[in-house]
């Protein structure tokens, strides 16, 4: 009987999850009337909980485990209360943002359930504090407006709090990343990319002269340099595509990306010659079968995984996800993809990019200078840390070692992320009342920023 | 770009498309990455992965011993090497109705695994039925039966390899040299792969001090003795141009520097050209030969000959060795150039070699899994014989053919010539100990017949005597079975 279930569901679950993906994209097309719109939201928010449930059946079926049932109870009223506070409080909101982080959520729920059941209880309840405390953000965005003024704040906060864990840190895998406050280990350079964020939109929204370009940059390379020192490479790289790309939008000058992008080329063959964990990454990349004995160890287990599971899966607790080392925080994309199978995994990623669309969609809308670039930044940090890590653990590019935001396990990370969708919807909600002040602004076009988009970029 | 609608407020629509062409600039760079990514994600699980699922070190190939059962290994000429038997309980056994003589080339699946059991696991193991076929017996909770594999081994020569090795502890290994089948592949001490789980202890040893587990076919490294005269005439031709005129006279020794090679039993063999010293195998001549020889291109040439480099081939195999330097002393440039010293070799890149001569110079890379079908007979894959690379040129092979063909018509391998096929070999003794009289006794060579394919043969007997009297009988066998059969 057991068995029955497991093997369903995993087509079921592939099924629903393509469903829900569909629904994703679907929302861009055409020109949909709010209530088409919400009706597709809907149908959303059922194949969610539909996955969720089957799943936490699996779990049950397999586990025996009571607990797992009290478990997915606290979790469906999480998530409920979660989608109708956002409808309530903030009737403005993306619906379409409220259902892929709760999507998101869920699916890291499941595997880490499936992982290690304390794990998931954990990251749950972080979950809900989190969202408790980012509720509120929204609001901050509509009513604080001196954000902007803070700009030096940010970088002496920003710098001073990356010092701090390159001389304090704990080192894991090689990397100083983590600081331990009353026995609490916080990875703080997760906030700090918003924070740069901030700091780089404070620093260009208004003037792009030469000389605050030159102030920025220097900035922006001292944490560069603090990360490369702590030898956290992805965080690294993430702080640099970020800024590169935000100076290119501020000052509409190709010049500067290109400049950067030679830069960072040169950077990267110094680094390749200068850093031996770096060689260890890119012969892990080239060829980790021929060195699995130790450097390609792990991109191999991942790469065994992910091929083992094929399209749809072994079926939850019928794979071996925990040969990978680090499985809940760097790899449950290969994890996800072994047990739950490739075209759930695939669907994953198509969601984050959904996620992604929607953060430029929103810098796109947004009138104030300031603004656009926050929601740009964080777009990126956001689309370049997916990128970096689905493309990591697929040996699609040298694993850099970061999380998959809302589905790996870690609170800061989690924390973090929330953060950056509790901005996003909060300036999404700030566009309308921009729109609404320019008082000729079609009603229609309210709620999503979809249409809109497809007449700026089709 | 396409117009989708005109607003009253066009203009300022265009003013603000053009604003944010950044912002779209980065929205498609991240997009195309994106399907830059999928498009690999899809590559990798069409493609790329069954090169991951392949892997020896995937673990996770044990997981489908719960949907599947292992499929049949079966001989070239269909005879069932190896299959999983289920009782009426569904307890699962795999056997191997020809034990031993299969041992090492058939290899074991019940623990560990080695082999054809191990390079076709995930063939074994991989159920060929349509997606929703699968899906109905899984959810069923019936396993599905998996492909099975047809290998390149001819059962009657491989019978006949193992029966000629007899008592004593070796390898042989039989292949065709215009494809790089693999024949026949037999090694001794052996094992029972039928009961191994159970003898594991026993076979392995109380330190591991037997070795019945090493496939000595590929893994065995020994002295190659004078079947290694094939490399040092090739280095002489190479670099002598006027080899045709080489002569020695033999006086059952030569010493150079205080250091003594002698002939077998000493014998005189007198004035010697290079072919009548290769037939007769006249130590002394390959001796002083050895001295004329630029050592740095003689090393050169060897490394081109698969020394001191993994051979071609999906089983576990060694590497073969050859050390001489520039610095070493004249004694031990003279006894390499006989095939003593510290040179190594496996019967396999013995084999290799014998069979590039055979094939004009070009080695076929060897295989063993012909193709596999899935249980309803319906090919999967089919191994297609693949050039591995030309070791030696055409006039090279012609050459060392007819240095081979004397061996066999007025030399040391006499006890081959016959009216019905052509051979051509060179056999060898290698000393392995200097405390001990014995040797090993090497042959290898390949027959021809008009009409059939050539094979080619490597035979080595461990501590026997010379390769005359002992590698070369089995050769013989081999060559009748195979070019005569039974009759």
């Amino acid at each position: 009987m057991t068995n029955l279930i497991v093997e369903i569901s995993k087509y079921l679950m592939a099924v629903l999850f393509a469903c829900y993906t569909y629904e994703c994209f679907a929302v861009f097309r055409g020109r949909l009337n709010e209530e088409q719109k919400n009706r597709i939201f809907r149908r959303q928010t059922v194949f969610m909980y539909l996955i969720h449930l089957d799943a936490y059946l699996v779990i049950y079926a397999v586990t025996d485990n009571v607990m797992t049932i009290a478990f997915y109870v606290f979790q469906v009223i999480f998530m409920a209360v979660t989608i109708s506070c956002y409808h309530l409080v903030y009737p403005g909101a993306s619906r379409l943002l409220v259902n892929n982080m709760c999507m998101l959520l869920v699916t890291g729920f499941i595997m880490l359930t499936r992982l290690s059941f304390e794990k998931a209880v954990r990251q749950c309840l972080i979950a809900l504090a989190a969202m408790v405390a980012t509720l509120v953000i929204p609001f901050l965005i509509r009513r604080v407006h001196f954000v902007r003024r803070l700009t030096w704040l940010y970088a002496v906060a920003g710098i001073g709090t990356l010092l701090l864990v390159a001389a304090f840190g704990a080192t894991s895998y090689g990397a100083k990343l983590s600081l331990s406050i009353a026995g609490i280990s916080i990875q703080p350079s997760e906030f700090i990319k918003i924070i740069f964020v901030f700091f780089v939109a404070g620093m260009l929204y208004e003037k792009t002269d030469f000389r605050q370009v030159c102030i920025t940059t220097v900035i922006a390379a001292v944490h560069v340099l603090i990360l490369v020192a702590s030898r956290d490479l992805g965080g690294a790289l993430i702080f640099f595509v970020t800024y590169l790309l935000m100076l290119y939008v501020a000052t509409r000058k190709i010049f500067y990306l290109a400049g950067g992008v030679l830069a960072g080329s040169i950077a990267a063959v110094v680094a390749y010659y200068l850093f031996a964990h770096v060689r260890v990454r890119v012969l892990a990349w080239s060829d980790p079968l021929g060195v699995i004995e130790n450097e390609g160890f792990q991109i191999s287990q991942s790469l065994f995984a992910i091929g083992t599971g094929g399209w749809f899966g072994m079926g939850l607790y019928q794979g071996m996800p925990e040969k990978i080392p680090v499985v809940e925080q760097d790899f449950m994309f290969s994890a996800i993809s072994e047990e739950m199978g490739g075209i759930f995994a695939l669907c994953l990623l198509m969601v984050c990019v959904s996620c992604f669309l929607m953060f430029l969609n929103v810098a796109m809308q947004m009138k104030e200078q300031f603004y656009k670039l926050v929601a740009l930044g964080l777009g990126i940090v956001y689309g370049f840390q997916v990128f970096l890590t689905v493309g990591g653990v697929t040996k699609f590019i040298p694993s850099t070692g970061v999380t998959l935001p809302l589905v790996s396990y870690g609170g800061s990370s989690l924390l973090a992320t929330m953060i950056v969708f509790a901005i996003i919807q909060g300036l999404y909600i700030l566009r309308q009342d921009e729109g609404k002040s320019n008082g000729t602004k079609r009603t229609k076009r309210k709620k999503t920023g979809f249409d809109e988009k497809i007449e700026e970029l089709s | 770009m396409k117009k989708l609608k005109s607003f009253p407020d066009k203009g300022k629509k265009a003013k603000k498309g053009k604003k944010n062409r950044e912002f779209a600039v980065v929205t498609y760079s991240f997009l195309g990455a994106f399907l830059c990514l999928m498009g690999y994600f899809v590559y990798f699980q069409f493609v790329e992965s069954e090169q991951f699922i392949n892997s020896p070190y995937n673990k996770r190939q044990e997981l489908f011993t719960r949907n599947v059962i292992r499929g049949e290994i079966y001989s070239a000429d269909g005879v069932t090497l190896a299959e999983t038997l289920v009782d009426e309980q569904g307890n699962e056994t795999r056997s191997y109705p020809y034990g031993r003589i299969f041992s090492h080339v058939i290899g074991y699946s019940t623990r560990g695994r080695s082999g054809v059991e191990e390079m076709a696991n995930f063939s074994l193991l991989r159920s060929n039925l349509f997606y929703v076929e699968k899906a109905v017996s899984q959810i069923k909770g019936e396993k599905s039966p998996g492909d099975s594999v047809t290998t390149t081994l001819d059962y009657d020569v491989q019978l006949c390899a193992f029966d000629a090795l007899g008592r004593y502890d070796g390898a042989v290994v039989v292949m065709e040299p215009k494809t790089g089948k693999i024949l026949a592949m037999v090694s001794k001490p052996d094992f029972d792969p039928n009961t191994i789980a159970s003898d594991w202890d026993e076979i392995v040893g109380e330190e591991g001090e037997s070795s019945a587990l090493l496939n000595r076919a590929t893994q065995g490294l020994y002295p190659p003795g004078s079947t290694f005269k094939i490399f040092t005439t090739l280095a002489y031709i190479r670099q002598n141009s006027d080899y045709e005129d080489y002569s020695y006279q033999c006086t059952g020794k030569f010493t150079h520097e205080n250091k003594t090679i002698h002939c077998h039993g000493n014998k005189r063999h007198g004035t010697q050209t290079l072919k009548e010293a290769f037939a007769n195998s006249c130590n002394s001549a390959y001796a002083s030969l050895g001295l004329e020889l630029d050592i740095a291109e003689f090393g050169e040439m060897c490394d081109g000959l698969l020394f001191n480099t993994g051979l071609p081939t999906t089983f576990e195999s060694s590497k073969s060795s050859f050390v001489l330097s520039e610095e070493d002393l004249a004694s031990a440039v003279m006894e390499t150039s006989i095939g003593q010293g510290k040179t190594l070799v496996t019967p396999l890149h013995m084999a290799l070699i014998t069979s590039a001569i055979a094939n004009d110079g070009v080695l076929m890379t060897p295989y063993v899994i012909d193709h596999t079908t899935d249980n309803e007979g319906n090919p999967v894959e089919q191994y297609e014989p693949k050039e591995y690379q030309t070791l030696f040129t055409a006039e090279e092979a012609a050459i060392l053919k007819e240095y081979m063909q004397a061996v066999v018509e007025e030399g040391t391998a006499s006890k081959l010539s016959n009216d019905v096929y052509d051979v051509y070999g060179k056999t060898g003794s290698a000393e392995f100990s200097s405390s001990s009289d014995s040797s090993h006794s090497w042959f290898v060579g390949y027959a021809h017949q008009e009409g059939r394919e050539d094979i080619a043969v490597a035979v080595i007997v461990e501590d026997s005597g010379v390769g005359s009297e002992y590698a070369v009988p089995i050769a013989r066998e081999i060559f009748d079975e195979y070019y005569i059969g039974e009759e």
